[in-house]
């Protein structure tokens, strides 16, 4: 799978530990900037400099009410790491069952060495 | 005696360096550790469902090295080896790995830490693999499990393209 090295993807941008709390508190419900600035303990710049490379990769979307600008999680892109992790943990899971059959065999072993 | 749970290993990501593989087993951990570390057994479980293993070479000692081979796809070789760091027999084991497919593999390598805990006649297994930074992570995951694969399906494609 090849990779941009920018921050153009959800992989890039849920690699900051920051931006992974901002999808946090984005998940548990929609907020304005200032909220997240609060309680995250950063400068508005930085908070708004995440939020905008969320924004790029589409985990984070906003709209407009009065004069507020309120940013929520769109979790949608986060499928691309789920499915990796996915095939990841299906080829470990694939071995581990293999395991399992080996192990049974040595169970066996034991049972009967100990009933010599 | 409870039938074999084949579980699903799980894996998370502690950090950005790290991915972190657990699974239990139907089994005390004597044997777990024997399945990990010896030759034969190794042969008969590593490969997954991504092929066979062609060749295991263990000399489990502390600075000994260790270098397994699978076969995705005939003709098509891919490799891990390292170098043991730490043995506690049966609870802990500590060695590199590095994949032969990347270059520059031992810069490469990652470390590796097996901890078997044993409970009540099952096995606890933890598998955490630190890479030096993300990118090395996430090459990992992709290279080492979908690189085989990538490899085989190359391969085929050549085989295909000659019969053409």
């Amino acid at each position: 799978m090849a990779r941009a090295a920018t921050t153009t993807d959800a992989f890039n941008a849920v690699a900051e530990p920051r931006r992974r709390e901002i999808l946090d508190l984005l998940a548990q419900r929609e907020r304005p900037v200032n909220d997240l600035v609060e309680l995250l303990g950063l400068a508005q710049p930085q908070v708004s400099k995440h939020l905008r490379v969320l924004r790029e990769v589409g985990l984070v979307q906003v709209r407009d009410q009065g004069r507020q600008r309120l940013y929520r999680l769109n979790a949608e892109p986060l499928r691309t790491i789920h499915d990796w992790l996915s095939k990841y943990e299906q080829a470990w899971s694939a071995r581990f069952d293999l395991m399992d059959t080996v192990l049974a065999d040595l169970a066996e072993e034991d049972d009967h060495d100990n009933h010599k | 005696m409870t039938t074999t749970s084949s579980g699903t290993a799980k894996v998370t990501l502690p950090a950005d360096n790290q991915i972190l593989i657990t699974r239990e087993f139907n089994a005390p951990r004597h044997l777990v550790w024997r399945a990990y570390t010896e030759p034969e057994l190794i042969k008969r479980w590593w490969a997954g469902d991504m092929g066979t293993v062609t060749s295991v070479d263990v000399d489990l000692r502390v600075g000994g090295t260790w270098r397994y081979v699978m076969e995705p796809a005939p003709g098509v070789e891919v490799a891990f080896h390292g170098e043991y760091r730490e043995i506690d027999a049966p609870g802990r084991l500590v060695n590199t790995e590095a994949f032969e497919g990347i270059p520059e593999p031992d810069e490469n390598a990652a470390l590796c830490t097996l901890s078997l805990a044993e409970k009540d006649g099952r096995t606890y297994l933890e598998l955490l693999v630190e890479h030096r930074d993300q990118a090395g992570r996430d090459a990992h995951v992709n290279s080492g499990m979908e690189g085989g694969m990538q490899q085989a399906y190359d391969r085929l494609e050549q085989v295909a393209a000659s019969l053409a």
